[in-house]
């Protein structure tokens, strides 16, 4: 089965799914009101949107300049740069550098670029253990799963089905509170972070003028990561570069309300390189691998290279009705909801057109964006794409062909319309329903004898 | 004094719900425009744009103009098919959009050009409006139809909790992906009946298409009508 009909399947039977339907209503009902409340402490808040929207604006625009002046001020303090073409080269810069310096355990803040380029079978293959350090990375990592959202990994869960994996998983574990639930896992993610030799992150931004990573955390486990392990990696697309570390002031707020409401995220921290002489801690050795991946070509396509503003903070998943019915796993993709349908086909190819399409084109998503991506009109843009890429059925081709003859003329549209509805009619008299791809879901509707044009002819309008 | 009006009547209202078009006609010559009706015109073309087909609506949407080519001034009933010419045929058609702001959504051209609020309906009901997404995100149309529907004698206007979220409908994207279309119908209809109204209206009627259909699958007791109808009412027929 093909990645369309895959999806086709798993929508159906998510849509379907009324207790998945109920928590997922839930939690974005709660983090609706936070954002109503995130979004009201900002003076005039579409002026942030603005501002936040022209920033990424010019770092994309810019792009290669800025990155240039990134690399030179980290391998300044003697980081190491690493260009990655595609997700095996990231992969394998990584995989080389753990296995070479005998890397044994491997503890991971939240990035979803590591999602991207499957890095974490890569390091296990290695033999490798690798534990993810975010609370909703490792509910879903205990559970086998990739993340179902990209900011709030295991929104599809409730508490009762996270204690039950935590008595199953864990130690110490014998209530439904959350106290105890989050200190089991915290005994288990200490003992982690001071094994570790290799700390891996993602970045929320990279700051161009400074030469320095920043990373917002809500759990204080980026600091550990990034700190404790003797090597800590850095790995980012490449389109997170802003210009200059003033530009932080209004992306830090701006994505904190976005993303969760919040007035800013609970730690952000501003990474430099490794450990100096004068420092007591921090890595020894500091790696930032910068990933493409399909990027550059987004970033050469006029229409579409504002996609690439994208600060990861999940406001189009959660604004999403789609989103809301189907969830985050029926899209088999790393990056979910509006964003995804818009960024996969650049990343991945056409075999993802399908996302594009599985939309109302509601417009909420960009609504919401708190960069202004143009996403619901890129979702048509992709649609445009993929009919000139021709992989469309041919039924498909020839109904719209036919389509455009019947309504180049009033008089065979007329007459063609009257022709379908009693087919129509008589269909359904011989027990067959020529409408079954509208009735399937929803009442058959009541076809009207007479036409508008009808009545107007006939001087009854 | 008001414009001389076309009407536009998108295809599926001229086939499928012709009584909007004659309910809209009914309240435009009310206020004392004098209307005429196009009859070359067929589709806009949204369906082909929004599916990618974008050269078959190319052809269909000159045509559109075309035919509207020598009118002062476009009224339709669908905030959605206003939107394919106003906001998409620019992209579709490199069209001037200046030269497109004579097409008005039908409550939109009441408040906003003929100035016009009091219109004499009587509709002794409890309503709820559903926020149709492109008349409320593409042409910022949302405080309009309240405001016509608040003066509606015996009306009650009863606000639905997320009344701006998607009621699934979306062209082919209901038939593509059905179930999807469907589950969204449902939580719509869902916050529609927890109001306590007996009528769910909206500006677009393929919305209300798509809710009739999920309603009357459930056999809910709230029943959907457009606004024209509720604003047609109130004379004699």
């Amino acid at each position: 089965m093909n990645a369309a009909s895959e999806f086709l399947r798993r929508s159906i039977d998510k849509s379907a799914d009324l207790t998945h339907r109920s928590i997922i209503r839930k939690n974005i009902d709660h983090y609706d009101a936070a954002v109503l409340r995130g979004r009201a402490r900002f003076a005039d808040w579409e002026a942030a949107r603005e501002r936040c929207a022209a920033i990424k604006h010019e770092a994309i625009e810019n792009l290669d300049q800025l990155l240039i002046e990134f690399e030179r001020k980290i391998l300044a303090r003697g980081g190491q740069v690493f260009w990655a073409e595609n997700s095996e080269e990231a992969r394998d810069y990584i995989a080389n550098l753990a296995s070479d310096r005998g890397v044994k355990r491997v503890v991971k803040s939240k990035s979803m670029v590591t999602e991207e380029i499957h890095l974490t079978p890569a390091l296990e293959k290695l033999g490798c253990e690798v534990i993810e350090t975010d609370l909703g990375e490792y509910i879903v990592q205990l559970r086998n799963e990739p993340p179902y959202h990209i900011v709030t990994p295991a929104m599809h869960l409730t508490r009762v089905q996270i204690a039950e994996l935590f008595r199953e998983k864990l130690e110490g574990v014998t209530s439904d509170e959350p106290t105890e639930l989050v200190a089991a896992a915290r005994r288990k993610l200490r003992a982690a972070f001071f094994s570790a030799e290799m700390g891996i992150s993602g970045a929320n931004f990279l700051v161009a003028d400074a030469g320095l990573v920043a990373i917002s955390t809500n759990e204080g486990n980026g600091r550990l990561c990034t700190t404790l392990p003797k090597i800590h990696v850095v790995v980012t697309g490449i389109e997170k570069v802003i210009p200059r570390m003033r530009d932080l002031g209004i992306l830090w707020p701006t994505l904190a309300a976005a993303g969760t409401g919040q007035s800013v995220t609970t730690y952000n921290t501003l990474i430099s390189g490794p450990r100096t002489a004068e420092e007591i801690d921090g890595p020894e050795e500091f790696h930032i691998v910068l990933v493409d991946n399909g990027r550059s070509e987004l970033l050469a396509d006029l229409e579409q290279r504002d996609a690439l503003r994208c600060i990861r903070c999940g406001a189009c998943l959660n604004a999403c009705p789609v989103y809301r019915n189907i969830g985050g796993h029926t899209y088999a993709t790393t990056y979910q909801g509006p964003i995804g349908s818009v960024l996969t086909p650049h990343f991945r190819g056409h075999e993802f057109d399908h996302l594009s399409y599985a939309s109302s084109l509601c417009g909420n998503c960009t609504s919401v964006c708190p960069v202004k991506i143009d996403l619901h009109h890129h979702l048509l843009q992709n649609r445009r794409n993929s009919v000139q890429a021709g992989d469309h059925p041919r039924l498909e081709r020839i109904g719209f062909h036919l389509w455009r003859w019947m309504m180049m003329s009033s008089s065979r549209f007329s007459r063609l319309a009257r022709l379908g509805k009693i087919a129509s009619r008589l269909g359904k008299a011989v027990g067959l329903d020529p409408l079954k791809p509208w009735t399937a879901y929803r009442a058959s509707p009541d076809l009207p004898k007479q036409s508008f044009r009808d009545l107007w002819r006939n001087g009854r309008v | 004094m008001l414009p001389r009006i076309a009407l536009f009547i998108p295809c599926f209202v001229d086939q499928l719900c012709p009584q909007v078009g004659v309910d809209m006609a009914r309240v435009l010559r009310r206020i004392g425009c004098d209307i005429h009706f196009p009859e070359d015109q067929t589709c806009c073309g949204q369906p082909a744009f929004n599916s990618g087909y974008w050269s078959e609506a190319r052809d269909v949407a000159q045509r559109f103009l075309r035919v509207f080519d020598n009118t002062e001034c476009v009224v339709g009933p669908s905030g959605s098919c206003v939107t394919m010419v106003r906001k998409f045929y620019p992209e579709l058609l490199g069209a001037d959009a200046a030269a497109l702001s004579k097409f008005y959504e039908f409550s939109e051209f009441l408040t906003t050009v003929a100035k016009i609020d009091e219109l004499g309906a009587v509709f002794p009901h409890k309503v709820t409006l559903h926020d149709s997404c492109h008349a409320l995100r593409e042409l910022g149309i949302s405080a309009g139809p309240r405001n016509l529907l608040q003066k509606v004698q015996g009306l009650e206007l009863i606000e639905m909790n997320h009344a701006d979220e998607c009621c699934g409908f979306g062209g082919t994207f209901a038939i593509k992906f059905g179930m999807i279309s469907a589950a969204m119908g449902e939580t719509k209809s869902q916050n529609a009946l927890a109001t306590g109204a007996e009528f769910v209206t909206s500006i677009d009627p393929s919305c209300l298409m798509h809710l009739d259909g999920v309603l009357r699958k459930q056999q809910s007791p709230l029943k959907t009508i457009h606004l024209a109808s509720i604003l047609a009412t109130g004379e004699q027929q």
